[in-house]
């Protein structure tokens, strides 16, 4: 494997991996304000609700009014998806959302300056694309412009760990945190790696494949979460397959945050735009009811 | 395959890297897979079975080794002695075969039943079907919708094969979104399937997994040309999408710094007509499908539609060894339009009685049209025809208008009487 994948072992402690003992990003007040929207959350005794939408989606003034009807339902965090022509990690919904977007010519400039008008919602905000958009306009670009929009943190689901430290760098340099995603396939010294490179959270897939198309597979994510606990105090949050009231419930028993992006995708997309807020945040609201409900 | 020869100093220096392009960009998903390949590979490459039995079906299922031939006809019009190294004579009709067969050697090493790949022109498509059929693997498809209407024959093919087509219709609908679909496949079914890679790109180990398994190309080649035309040659010849014929072409001659390695890309309406394949001519350093090269993106790091004639070349991105030879000047890298590639496809046809596929056709076209003006005349040139163009016949008719079997619709080698 690449050079910079650890040698040593842990089982059991919390322990970051080598190399990324500093772990940058939690000194950033991107990590900061994630870390107390999960707090909150965990004095409620609920799960953290994290809501994706795909920026500037079906159009930018109805992408601005569903994200504050996310949060005017109960969203704790916002996840806004930067389009990619190439989203290898997503299934058709989030793709379509993507294709559309590009082919409104909404250039990445434009859908931050949307996230920019967010700042009336007092929720940490994390962009989620790939790392050729951050990569072509330099990590310290892509930085720099996330920041001065009010961005908390970064998720890039193709920047493994090992190819991370120039991004990771820039991100610090800019207050944002970076969070990493873990999979039920990783080794132990591969989650070591993930726990000890990631702020904000650690985001565990629910499952093995892409955004939007299978159910959560509920037994295989909770051994997952309990392996990187075993590795990390970050907060671990499970997305991917998680779709309704009963699959957030399920992950809330066992995560500290709870992730649902295309079924919040599709609700906004589908139908007349003017409903779009109204059906997002119905969905939401669900949702909310969910992550409160661990039995 | 010299599977003895040390890496480049690169790779030494950072494995999976080419100087500054290769890597692993992948979804955490995907980790242990690579690793368990990376593991595969270097385990195969130690046990003389695997070579052994690699060898006995190159020989006698492949049809290796190749011919290189003389080709004087179109030497004479080209105004340069080329020899064509003749992978369109491989079993399924190109040089995929060569990648495929280690690769589903690989597969059954880790005990995996099931293949996946991605296809342009269908070439990698049949021979990854042939492949499975061969060694009894479960084996699913991505192509192109666009693709698949304009390389029926392959669909047809796979199919017969036991292969399932699925023919892509996101994107561009093209090989660069087969890709994507194959990788969506890969992390969702990672614990059963291995991606078969056909090109020299994708994430470490595949670009140098891919370069060794082709290099039979040029060693081969390098052997014959010493024995039947003497010496070594001015300069080897190949097209250029992914890279994996050029990688393979070039592989073994990359020590011998008097030989010049020629990339041909896939100029489409020309390079900045903004339809064009023309990756390392106008594309940008990026991250494209799991490594870092060069690919065809715009300022917002959106990957751009690639345009070709030919579906084989019709992808936004290319190798990352392929960048590196570029970047360090070993390799020249230049392009050729779909205009000069039917040319080549027509001129090989009907001087040496060889129907091209379109690919290698755009290194005919532009040997045939800037050859001696690039290499001098007389210079000695090793080509590698790549693949053969049964394929290809009805969408050469219908782009080019050829009214088959009468006027000629081309001229000579200067572009007079170009088509319209």
């Amino acid at each position: 494997m690449t050079a910079s994948e650890p040698t040593g072992t842990t089982t059991g402690t919390v322990q970051p991996a080598p190399g990324t003992a500093a772990a940058p990003g939690r000194a950033t007040r991107g990590h900061e304000r994630i870390a107390a929207a999960f707090a909150r959350a965990r004095a409620e005794d609920r799960a953290a609700l994290i809501i994706y939408l795909t920026a500037a989606y079906p159009d930018p003034p109805t992408s601005r009014a569903c994200f504050e009807a996310a949060v005017e339902a109960g969203a704790d965090v916002l996840e806004v998806g930067i389009p990619f022509s190439d989203p290898m990690m997503d299934g058709p919904v989030i793709q379509a959302a993507n294709q559309h977007v590009l082919e409104a010519g909404i250039s990445v400039g434009r859908q931050l300056e949307l996230v920019a008008s967010l700042g009336h919602l007092a929720v940490p905000k994390l962009a989620m694309t790939y790392v050729t958009i951050a990569d072509t306009r330099s990590y310290e670009g892509f930085a720099a412009e996330l920041a001065a929009a009010d961005v908390s943190g970064v998720i890039l689901p193709d920047l493994p760990v090992a190819e991370a430290e120039p991004w990771l760098a820039a991100a610090a340099r800019h207050e944002l945190a970076t969070v990493f995603l873990a999979s039920s396939v990783s080794t132990d010294e591969r989650l070591a790696t993930i726990a000890g490179a990631s702020s904000g959270w650690v985001y565990a897939a629910g499952l093995l494949g892409v955004t939007g198309v299978n159910a959560l597979q509920g037994e295989v994510t909770q051994q997952l979460v309990a392996r990187v606990r075993a590795h990390t105090d970050l907060p671990v949050a499970v997305g991917i397959g998680v779709r309704d009231r009963a699959s957030a419930a399920e992950v809330a028993r066992f995560a500290d945050g709870v992730i649902v992006g295309s079924a919040v995708v599709r609700a906004a997309g589908e139908g007349d735009p003017a409903g779009a807020p109204a059906r997002v945040g119905a969905l939401v609201r669900e949702l909310r009811a969910g992550v409160a409900d661990r039995g | 395959m010299s599977i003895l020869t040390p890496p480049p100093e690169a790779e030494v220096a950072r494995e999976g890297y080419f100087g500054a392009f290769g890597g692993q960009y992948v979804p955490e998903a995907l980790s242990g897979a690579l690793t368990q390949l990376v593991e595969a590979w270097r385990d195969a490459q130690a046990d003389p079975a695997f070579e052994a039995e690699l060898d006995e079906l190159r020989r006698h299922y492949g049809g290796r080794p190749t011919p290189l031939y003389r080709a004087s006809r179109l030497s004479e019009e080209a105004g340069v002695e080329v020899w064509l190294k003749r992978e369109d004579l491989a079993h399924t009709g190109s040089h995929k075969l060569n990648n495929v067969v280690g690769q589903a050697l690989l597969t059954r090493r880790m005990g995996k039943p099931r293949v996946i790949a991605e296809t342009g022109a269908g070439q990698h498509g049949v021979a990854t079907a042939t492949a499975a059929a061969l060694f009894g693997l479960d084996c699913t498809v991505y192509m192109g919708a666009e693709d698949c209407r304009r390389q029926r024959l392959n669909v047809v093919r796979m199919q017969l094969l036991g292969a399932e087509v699925v023919p892509v219709e996101s994107g561009t609908r093209t090989l660069k979104d087969a890709i994507n679909e194959a990788m969506r496949d890969w992390v969702t079914n990672v614990d059963s399937t291995h991606y078969l890679i056909g090109s020299a790109m994708g994430p470490h180990p595949f670009p140098t997994i891919v370069r060794e398994l082709q290099k039979v190309i040029s060693i081969e080649s390098r052997a014959q040309f010493a024995d039947q035309a003497g010496g070594v040659p001015d300069a080897v010849i190949a097209c250029v999408g992914g890279g994996s014929n050029a990688i393979g072409s070039f592989a073994d001659w990359i020590e011998l710094e008097d030989v010049q390695l020629i990339g041909i890309e896939a100029a489409g309406e020309g390079v900045g007509s903004g339809r064009s394949a023309a990756t390392i001519s106008e594309g940008r350093q990026a991250v494209l499908h799991g490594s870092r090269s060069i690919a065809l993106v715009d300022d917002d790091g959106q990957v751009r539609p690639a345009h070709s004639v030919s579906a084989g070349l019709d992808y936004p991105g290319v190798g990352p060894e392929h960048a590196h030879l570029a970047a360090t000047g070993r390799g020249t890298y230049l392009a050729a339009t779909d205009e000069e590639a039917l040319f080549g496809f027509r001129r090989t046809s009907e001087l040496e009685g060889i129907i091209p596929a379109l690919e290698p056709a755009h290194a005919v076209g532009w040997l045939l049209r800037h050859g001696r003006a690039h290499l001098g005349a007389g210079a000695r040139v090793v080509l590698t025809m790549s693949g053969r163009g049964d394929k290809d016949v009805d969408e050469v008719v219908e782009v080019a208008g050829w009214d088959v079997g009468v006027e000629r619709a081309f001229g000579t080698a200067d572009g007079a009487g170009d088509p319209r």
